[in-house]
This record gives structure tokens, C-alpha cells and sequence, in this order.
């Protein structure tokens, strides 16, 4: 812990930076940046994601506060996902001359 | 992002072998992956000294925004120099998931442990530099970088493809202004040359030493940190350069420099190593000036992050406050 006297000294909180590319399409993560609260990572990060017109609405969240899953646990975490082959429209065999399927 | 957490002994030799078949796939590592130490350390080693150009960078062609010889020509200049900023950012912020931090990063560059490219080193004597840099300092960073967009970590990558996009234009606008010269008077066109003289040879250094004096580039090119040699790429530039500097009406610096139809490539002279290296280690033009002045920008800078931080605590009091009596 830092006391009050070093806080003033301590790294601004790192934020990470989603993007919406245009309209229809979904925020996308585009990298972090530093700041000191919400309103001024949105000002930033408009000035280092967005100077070319990348983006018609900036999310931004503190690193700190987004849960992960570890790299650790992929198979168990994602194991029930591979053996449901039948999720997938290409495990159904259906005739060639079948219209609009 | 977090780093991966401590693992035992015998889970090294597990996680190794995972590390290993990724990288033989072709696929990416990812921030909360394992990977060996020295990978992690060669990663903020090279991303940190291209962060640490891209804002060094800034200093040699922010010299001339105040003597911009148009409007035109300052708006470029500024959202290029602003783009140099960004481009740090994009770097600084892929070497942050590596575990380190960016008040480190920064404390390395001005007490000169980490390095910056070398090129920023030389000075800008004249606006047509501006061109020049745009030219074939950009034009040599396209060609270092476009092979970088398929790194193997995941976030320098992704930074590379931005930065790549960026880049395009800075080239353009470097070409386009000397093209502009070219087309004025005898003195214009002196000026081109002469800045040409200068910049080609630090250009070619910017590759990096010759692939025999190149240690770490195997065990690189291994992890897939690096896709091509140093060699090959200067290669790549030089063949790249010679019909763009025919159409501009400019000559290169360079007396060896030519076609050699057997190989299907340009011969070209050696730089000079000896001066390569003298400016690495900091007897350039300006490399005492360079450190300098970044080293007063983040000083003087310290009470803005001091305040703006001391603000944001008042502010998250008040809202606290708000909040209880609601």
C-alpha cells in the first residue's frame, strides 16, 4: 500500500480502450492507455484510437476491474463447447437438391 | 492485463512444450500466456526501444512546425508529429501486458538503459529533411514493420498493423513534398540532394548491424519476434528506394549502388559501422540533446499528472458524498 503522501506519484490507472468501428458492428478491443478517471480516458483514448475516424462510440473500462479466464483452465473452461459437434449446421446431412438451406 | 501467475518445476517443462507448439503453429502468444523469460525479455526490449523511437522520434521534425513554409504543409506536419505520439502509445501500451510499467519504461529511456533508433540521433537542418524522414526514414520503418504485423505476440502484432496503416502516409507526404521541390529552383533542388546525402547512409543503418554481427537475431527469428534479417530487409528497402529516387531526379549517396541482373538485386555499399556504433552508444549529434529534452518534458510535466490525480480524488470524495446523502 502507498500512503497518502506518495500517491500523487503513482502511475495513473491503466484503462482498457474498446472501439465501435461503425454502427452494426460490435465494440472491439483496440489496446489501453492511461488516466486519471472515466471522462478523461474517453478523451484519450478519442486522441490515440479514434484520429482517423476508427470509431463512432469508445468504451472504456479499468483494467483492474475486467475478469478473466486464465490461460490455465482452457480445456476444462471451454471443454464442453468441443464435444457438441451437433451445435454446428454442417453436422446435418441434408440432400444437394434441397432449395434455400 | 495481468502477467500469468508463478508455476512449479514440473509444470515448466508442460507449459514449455504449449509455448513451443504455438509458435511452431504459426499461432500467436497472448498476454496471460506463459513463455519463457528470456522471450518475455527480448519482447520488452525490442518494443520498448520502438516505443521509445517513435517518441523520440517526435523531436527531429517537431524542430520545424513553427517554420512551416505553408498552412498546408504545418497540418501535416503536426498530425504526423501527433501520429509519432500515438504510435508510442500503441507500443508502450502492448509492452505494459508484458509486466512492465510505463513510469519504468520511461525512467529507461532517460537514464539511457534502454535505447531508441539511431537515426534520430541526426539532426534536421533543413524543411526538405522533413521530406527526406517522410521519404526514407519512414520508407525504412515500413519496411522493418510490415513484416512485424505477423509477429508471434499478439498485441505488438496488433500494434504493428495500426501503426503500418499510419505509416503509408508518412511516406506519401514525405515523397510528395520533395516531388514538390524537385519541381521548383536550382536551389529547391540542391536542397533535396543534399538532405538525400545525409539521410541515405543513416537510413540504411536503421536495419540494424550486418547478420554476421547480429547475435540475437536466430533465437528471434526462432520465437517468430522477427520474420526476416536485418540483411534481407535492407536488401528489400535499397531495391525499394532506387526507382523512387530515379522518378524524384535525385541521385543516392552511394558509388556501389547498382544492378546486378544475376542476383536479380542491387549491389549497394556498406554504412559506416564504426559511426553506427558510436552513436548507439551516444557520441551522435544529438543524442545528449534528444535525452534532454525528453527527460525536462516529463519532469516539468510532473505536477499536471500530480494535479490531475489530486483532482480525480476530489472528485470520487465528492461523488461518495453525492451518493450517501441520496
Amino acid at each position: 500500500m502507498t500512503g497518502p503522501a506518495d500517491r500523487p506519484r503513482a502511475e495513473w490507472p491503466l484503462y482498457e480502450v474498446f472501439v465501435r468501428g461503425k454502427r452494426g458492428l460490435n465494440h472491439v478491443h483496440v489496446g489501453s492507455l492511461h488516466a486519471t478517471d472515466d471522462e478523461m480516458a474517453l478523451r484519450h483514448a478519442r486522441d490515440v484510437y479514434t484520429r482517423r475516424n476508427e470509431g463512432v462510440s469508445i468504451w472504456v473500462v479499468r483494467s483492474d476491474a475486467v475478469a478473466a479466464s486464465s490461460p490455465d483452465e482452457k480445456d476444462p473452461l471451454f471443454a464442453p463447447a468441443g464435444d457438441k459437434v451437433y451445435r454446428h449446421p454442417t453436422f446435418y446431412a441434408v440432400a444437394d437438391d434441397v432449395p434455400h438451406m | 492485463m495481468t502477467v500469468a501467475p508463478e508455476v512449479s518445476p514440473e509444470q515448466e517443462s508442460e507449459l514449455a512444450a504449449a509455448f513451443d507448439a504455438t509458435i511452431a503453429r504459426h499461432d500467436r502468444i497472448e498476454p496471460r500466456d506463459w513463455m519463457p523469460e528470456k522471450y518475455r525479455a527480448t519482447l520488452v526490449r525490442q518494443i520498448a526501444q520502438h516505443a521509445h523511437s517513435e517518441i523520440i522520434g517526435m523531436q527531429p521534425e517537431g524542430n520545424w512546425i513553427t517554420r512551416a513554409p505553408s498552412l498546408r504543409r504545418k497540418a501535416i506536419l503536426l498530425a504526423k508529429v501527433q501520429d509519432e505520439a500515438g504510435h508510442g502509445l500503441y507500443l508502450y501500451s502492448a509492452c505494459e501486458t508484458l509486466g512492465v510499467s510505463r513510469q519504468e519504461l520511461t525512467e529507461r529511456l532517460i537514464s539511457g538503459q534502454q535505447k531508441y533508433s539511431s537515426i534520430f540521433n541526426y539532426p534536421t537542418l533543413s524543411y526538405a529533411d522533413v521530406g527526406t524522414i517522410g521519404w526514407l526514414v519512414d520508407g525504412a520503418a515500413i519496411a522493418n514493420q510490415v513484416p512485424l504485423c505477423r509477429t508471434s505476440y499478439g498485441p505488438y502484432g496488433r500494434s504493428m498493423i495500426r501503426i503500418c496503416k499510419e505509416e503509408s502516409f508518412h511516406q506519401r507526404q514525405g515523397y510528395e513534398l520533395l516531388a514538390t521541390m524537385m519541381r521548383g529552383t536550382d536551389e529547391q533542388r540542391a536542397m533535396v540532394q543534399e538532405s538525400v546525402d545525409r539521410f541515405w547512409w543513416p537510413a540504411l543503418m536503421m536495419f540494424g548491424p550486418p547478420d554476421d554481427d547480429s547475435p540475437n537475431t536466430a533465437q528471434s527469428m526462432a520465437w517468430g519476434i522477427k520474420r526476416d534479417t536485418n540483411d534481407e530487409l535492407r536488401q528489400k528497402f535499397v531495391d525499394m528506394s532506387v526507382p523512387q529516387a530515379e522518378r524524384l531526379g535525385v541521385t543516392l549517396p552511394d558509388p556501389g549502388l547498382v544492378w546486378n541482373a544475376e542476383r536479380g538485386y542491387h549491389d549497394f555499399g556498406q554504412p559506416d559501422w564504426d559511426e553506427f556504433y558510436a552513436v548507439v552508444q551516444g557520441s551522435g549529434p544529438c543524442n545528449a540533446q534528444r535525452i534532454a529534452h525528453r527527460r525536462r518534458a516529463h519532469e516539468e510535466g510532473a505536477w499536471v499528472r500530480e494535479a490531475a490525480t489530486a483532482f480525480a480524488a476530489t472528485q470520487q470524495v465528492a461523488t461518495q458524498h453525492d451518493e450517501a446523502r441520496s
